[in-house]
């Protein structure tokens, strides 16, 4: 194996920033890409969202005919999954994981650049359908019949299966990537049990990845045949089972959701330590928490087809009830990892906690459907929807900008603004819980998901109202957030290294860090090594005290 | 009694330069790699194959190719085809143990005839296609059989890339016995591409 020079590469000719960016193999730059290109998807889904809020304000149809609004909740759905939050928590993972290994780079740099740029020309084919007489619009789970040729007319669909191979084919080499680079670029001392927290969930989302999506592109291929080469997977007047794609996409799908919390609770156990000053409560039953989600989550798949009736209902209930223990107990380590520190309120600090409170309800509202008598009333209701965006939204995303305000400094030497950081934080969460907590009753009382239009008489009015109102304010929210990225770029406060006075080697080189990250390392020793560095001269000074007494006698 | 001071917090530096980098005990990166993937394909056929064996379980009448193609049979084409496959994966592994060894010539030469069984292996496949008398669009059976056989065709072809590579490179004298680790990773991903084979071969003709 060539061991990786850490001396920079010479160029002989002065190659353009631009060209730098287009070619480069650095994880730190890569990772970067990837975090910027699916802020721009997020935006644009996000306003797709507000199409669809705009036309559910109010009963009848305004601005939309139903076409477009099926195009639009299928492109909201599919933008923001899988080029969202998926691609950002990769992006963060590139850039953090071989950092916080103490590693100089990514296992294989050049696959590295290769899964990047899958990305952009995925989510570009997927949105092109618009140009080519309407985008895809039988929801992101595209469910066969309604996605076969006949109801699916047009090449909206099939970009949209081509479109999402190539995001899937993506994420799977980035996951080997990932678990390469756990496994072989450690640095010395660097031991599996002091990994950072982080560090373990991407390992654990990798490899869901790595075992899940291989899956889905089976069945997107499969699709593909049956929509283009006459195949009849899913057709039942050749032979074919309709359900069968239920089966393929929720066995990739039931991982996937957990592919996309798994990163940001890591996130958010970087941060809870860091402005708790205290280390993470029961780091070991935190990995095997993980671990335990890691596994489990392959056998809950089909509590999504309860009302299908051709699942072993019992089965997988028990599973699902079971897979909320691991779960508790997170949430328990990260309550005790509060508890009695001496809490600071910065923005990711805050971000973190909207994570843990909105996820938790999230995940009541995830019980209470993982009961099949339950969901048989609430399946395919808004209930579904405010349980999704409490678990996506209030899960991931809040992790996402947990991860934003508080890797920037790392990123660019520079701070953001904390006072603009906490007028966006209480902005979106407020408008957040109007936007979604309303579709709980709304659900309850039985309005159906996917339908661009209501009767006036339904009772669904108000509630609705409610909830563009906070649509709205989620969207007024990015605008201190804008301003606060562009205004500290520009001028923002340098703050060195470390200015949060975190514990993980990242904070041990400088920021931004140079080229293959490390001029030197400080030793591993625990789960902490830039605390453990920090306090060396108090550890120092209390051994000294404590050998001081005997010293004296002898 | 004495209290041992924290060595730990004894160095300032810990790792040096040369020390940070690729972990040089235990399987070389690339070939960690290649696992990996392999283990991503794995679950790929594995859903093609769950997609089989749900259409045989549900489906209503006698499992098999719409009439008038007659039932598949081993003899006289997927059975010759599966030995040519079975035994390139051994003229495969002669080649990395020679390699082991270091003997180019021998690597050069096994590679050769890997890299021929193969291609006899896809030729055989395209004929038998020929005459099958049933397309992809023909009922169920149809769509699932030339998915599998095509997927499967795909990853043979993919493989015969990785070996004429592999030939060239041999030509060239590149490998060592120290350093021919792509070697070993087109030999990893030439077995799998055979264990599939001999998957999909029990299943389409011997379980029927
Ligand atoms: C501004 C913020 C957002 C608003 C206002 C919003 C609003 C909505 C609404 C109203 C629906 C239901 C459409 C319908 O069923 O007719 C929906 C569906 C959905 N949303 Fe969002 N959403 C937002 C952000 C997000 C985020 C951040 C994610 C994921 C990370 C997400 C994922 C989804 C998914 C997966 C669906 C289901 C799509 C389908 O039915 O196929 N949304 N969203």
């Amino acid at each position: 194996m060539a061991t990786t020079t850490l001396a920079p590469r010479a160029g002989t000719w002065r190659q353009s920033w631009v060209i730098d960016w287009l070619t480069t193999v650095d994880h730190k730059k890569i990772g970067i890409l990837y975090i910027v290109n699916s802020f721009l998807f997020f935006f644009a889904a996000g306003v797709l969202a507000l199409v669809i809020r705009s036309e559910l304000m109010v009963p009848g149809l305004q601005f939309v005919d139903e076409a477009t609004y099926n195009q639009a909740f299928t492109m909201h759905g599919t933008i923001m999954i899988f080029l969202f939050v998926v691609p950002v928590l990769s992006g963060f993972a590139n850039y953090v994981v071989p950092l916080q290994l103490g590693a100089p780079d990514m296992a294989f740099p050049r696959i590295n650049a290769l899964s990047f740029w899958l990305l952009p020309l995925g989510g570009i084919l997927i949105f092109s359908g618009y140009l080519f007489g309407g985008a895809a619009a039988e929801g992101w789970t595209m469910y066969a019949p309604l996605s076969n040729a006949r109801y699916a007319e047009g090449p909206g669909t099939d970009l949209w299966l081509i479109g999402l191979t190539l995001v899937g084919t993506a994420s799977i080499l980035g996951a080997v990537n990932i678990i390469a680079t756990v496994f072989k670029m450690r640095a010395p001392g660097m031991t599996l049990f002091r990994m950072p927290i982080f560090v373990w969930t991407v390992l654990a989302t990798a490899t869901l990845i790595l075992l899940a999506t291989p899956v889905l592109t089976a069945g997107l291929i499969a699709l593909f045949i049956d929509r283009n080469y006459g195949g009849a997977f899913f057709e039942p007047s050749a032979g074919g089972n309709p359900i069968l794609w239920q089966h393929i996409f929720w066995f990739f799908g039931h991982p996937e959701v957990y592919i996309v919390i798994l990163p940001a609770m890591g996130v958010v156990s970087e941060i809870l330590p860091v402005f708790s000053r205290k280390p993470l409560f029961g780091y070991r039953a935190f990995v095997f928490a993980t671990i335990g989600i890691m596994l489990l989550s392959f056998s809950v798949w089909a509590h999504h087809m309860f009302t299908t009736g051709q699942v072993f209902l019992l089965f997988f209930a028990f599973m699902t009830a079971l897979i909320g223990v691991p779960t508790g107990v997170k949430m328990f380590n990260w309550m005790a990892t509060l508890w009695r520190g001496s809490l600071e309120f910065t923005t990711p600090m805050l971000f973190a906690l909207g994570f843990i409170t909105m996820f938790l309800i999230g995940g009541i509202s995830g019980v209470m459907l993982a009961s099949p008598p339950v969901d048989f009333h609430l399946q395919d209701t808004y209930f579904v929807v405010a349980h999704l965006h409490y678990v996506f939204f209030g899960g991931s995303v809040f992790g996402v900008f947990a991860a934003t305000y508080f890797w920037f400094p790392k990123m660019t030497g520079r701070r953001l603004n904390e006072r603009l950081g906490k007028v966006h934080f209480w902005i979106h969460f407020i408008g957040f819980n109007l936007a979604f907590f309303p579709m709980h009753p709304l659900g309850i009382s039985g309005m159906p998901r996917r339908v661009a239009d209501y009767s006036p008489d339904a009772g669904f009015t108000l509630w609705n109202i409610v909830s563009t109102v906070g649509a709205f304010m989620i969207a007024i929210s990015v605008l201190p957030f804008l301003v606060n990225l562009v205004a500290t770029l520009i001028n923002g406060e340098r703050v060195g290294d470390d200015p949060w006075e975190a514990n993980t080697l990242e904070w041990a080189t400088t920021s931004p860090p140079p080229p293959y990250n490390f001029d030197r390392l400080p030793p591993i020793r625990s789960e902490r090594p830039v605390f453990d560095l920090r306090h060396k001269h108090d550890a120092e000074h209390m051994a000294a005290e404590r050998r001081a007494p005997e010293e004296g006698t002898a | 009694m004495t209290v041992d001071a924290p060595t730990s917090m004894s160095a300032d530096i810990g790792a040096s330069h040369a020390e940070i980098g690729h972990r040089e005990a235990g399987m070389p990166t690339p070939l960690v790699g290649m696992l990996l993937f392999i283990a991503s394909e794995v679950m790929f056929f594995g859903g093609l194959f769950a997609a089989y064996f749900n259409a045989r379980a549900a489906f209503p009448g006698e499992w098999g190719p719409p009439p008038p193609a007659h039932a598949l049979e081993m003899l006289p084409i997927a059975l010759p085809l599966t030995l040519v496959l079975v035994a390139s994966s051994f003229t495969m592994q002669f080649g990395v143990w020679a390699i082991r060894r270091g003997d180019q010539r021998a690597l050069r030469n096994w590679t050769a005839v890997t890299l021929l069984l193969g291609v006899m292996f896809l030729a055989g496949q395209l004929y038998d296609y020929s005459i099958l008398g049933f397309g992809i669009g023909d009922g169920v059976f149809g769509t699932v059989f030339y998915t599998l056989t095509g997927f499967h065709g795909a990853h043979v072809f993919g493989g015969a890339v990785g070996l004429t590579i592999l030939l060239a490179r041999s030509v060239q004298g590149q490998f060592s016995a120290r350093n021919h680790v792509a070697v070993e990773a087109v030999s990893m991903y030439w077995h799998f591409v055979d264990v599939v084979w001999i998957a999909l071969f029990t299943t389409l003709y011997i379980l029927g």
